[in-house]
């Protein structure tokens, strides 16, 4: 059993790796921040299925990887301070139990940008805030699609 | 079956979504409301300014030792050129009004537009006349 889990969290891990790529390679709109998060569809997918643990390990473990291999310098601090505020916020509220995977993902993509621009002030000063309503505004957009996909998913996959 | 699909959530949900999105449009209008035309493009890098140039004469100059490149033209600034790879802050549409901000986050750097009238002169020197 030990085995088999481990098994499925790398391949969350790689399935995470992956889709982090081909979102590197959707077209920005010019905003730092603005982007589809189609990682969190793996992150959303753990906590349900596999646990809180597990979701935080394949979600900081892709932020690592990811920044590694693809991103620059300051990717790391930006994408870390992001998952895990991300991270605390979701597993909050899915314990809470009063919301369905949707908003727990809507939330977990405004607080992803919420951390980012928290690192992003402390830094590069506080002219950053000013991002702040197009960033709610795009996590909350593209919290729902993936929402309503991690939705789907931890209803038709199996994971035992 | 408890979790199965939204039902008992829906309303919650919408309440959340809603919530945000409210959210979002008052930080919107909070923000635009007091703005106006801003006198200077202000260069910082690491949250420190390194240089600002008047909104109201045209030019180009070369930020951080060369990883940057901003343009001023027709009292709107933006950057022309960046060597990083994701080239977000070139995509990014001209700036004009106070508190706007372009930023390059591999460079560290932001162009910020600030108030305060801008009488065409960048600097003045001292001890002339």
């Amino acid at each position: 059993m030990k085995t088999r889990r481990i098994t499925i969290m790398a391949m969350c891990v790689a399935l995470a790796m992956i889709l982090s790529y081909v979102e590197s390679m959707i077209p920005s709109p010019g905003i730092p921040g603005v982007k589809l998060g189609l990682a969190n569809i793996v992150v959303v997918f753990a906590l349900y299925k596999l646990g809180w643990k597990e979701a935080v390990g394949i979600s900081l473990l892709r932020v690592f990887l990811v920044s590694l291999l693809f991103g620059h310098a300051a990717s790391l601090m930006y994408s870390a301070s992001g998952a895990v505020l991300s991270l605390a916020g979701m597993i909050l509220l899915k314990k809470s139990d009063k919301l369905s995977c949707v908003a727990v993902s809507v939330l977990g993509g405004v607080l992803h940008n919420a951390g980012q621009i928290l690192m992003a002030v402390v830094l590069m000063g506080h002219n950053v805030v000013y991002y702040l309503p197009v960033l709610i505004l795009s996590g909350t957009v593209a919290g729902i699609g993936i929402g309503l996909v991690a939705a789907i998913l931890v209803r038709r996959i199996p994971t035992e | 079956m408890k979790g199965k699909p939204a039902a008992g959530h829906l309303r919650a949900d919408l309440l959340v979504i809603g919530g945000l999105l409210l959210l979002s449009l008052v930080l919107y209008l909070a923000f635009h409301l007091g703005r106006e035309e801003g006198g200077w493009a202000v260069v910082r890098i690491d949250g420190l300014e390194v240089e600002r140039h008047a909104l109201s004469v045209d030019g180009s100059y070369s930020l951080n030792g060369g990883t940057n490149l901003l343009v001023i033209e027709n009292g709107r600034a933006y950057l022309s050129y960046a060597d990083c790879p994701d080239q977000i802050c070139v995509k990014h549409a001209p700036v004009r009004y106070t508190h706007e901000v372009i930023t390059c986050l591999p460079n560290r750097l932001t162009v910020t537009v600030e108030g305060g009238e801008s009488n065409g002169v960048d600097f003045t020197v001292g001890g002339i006349g």
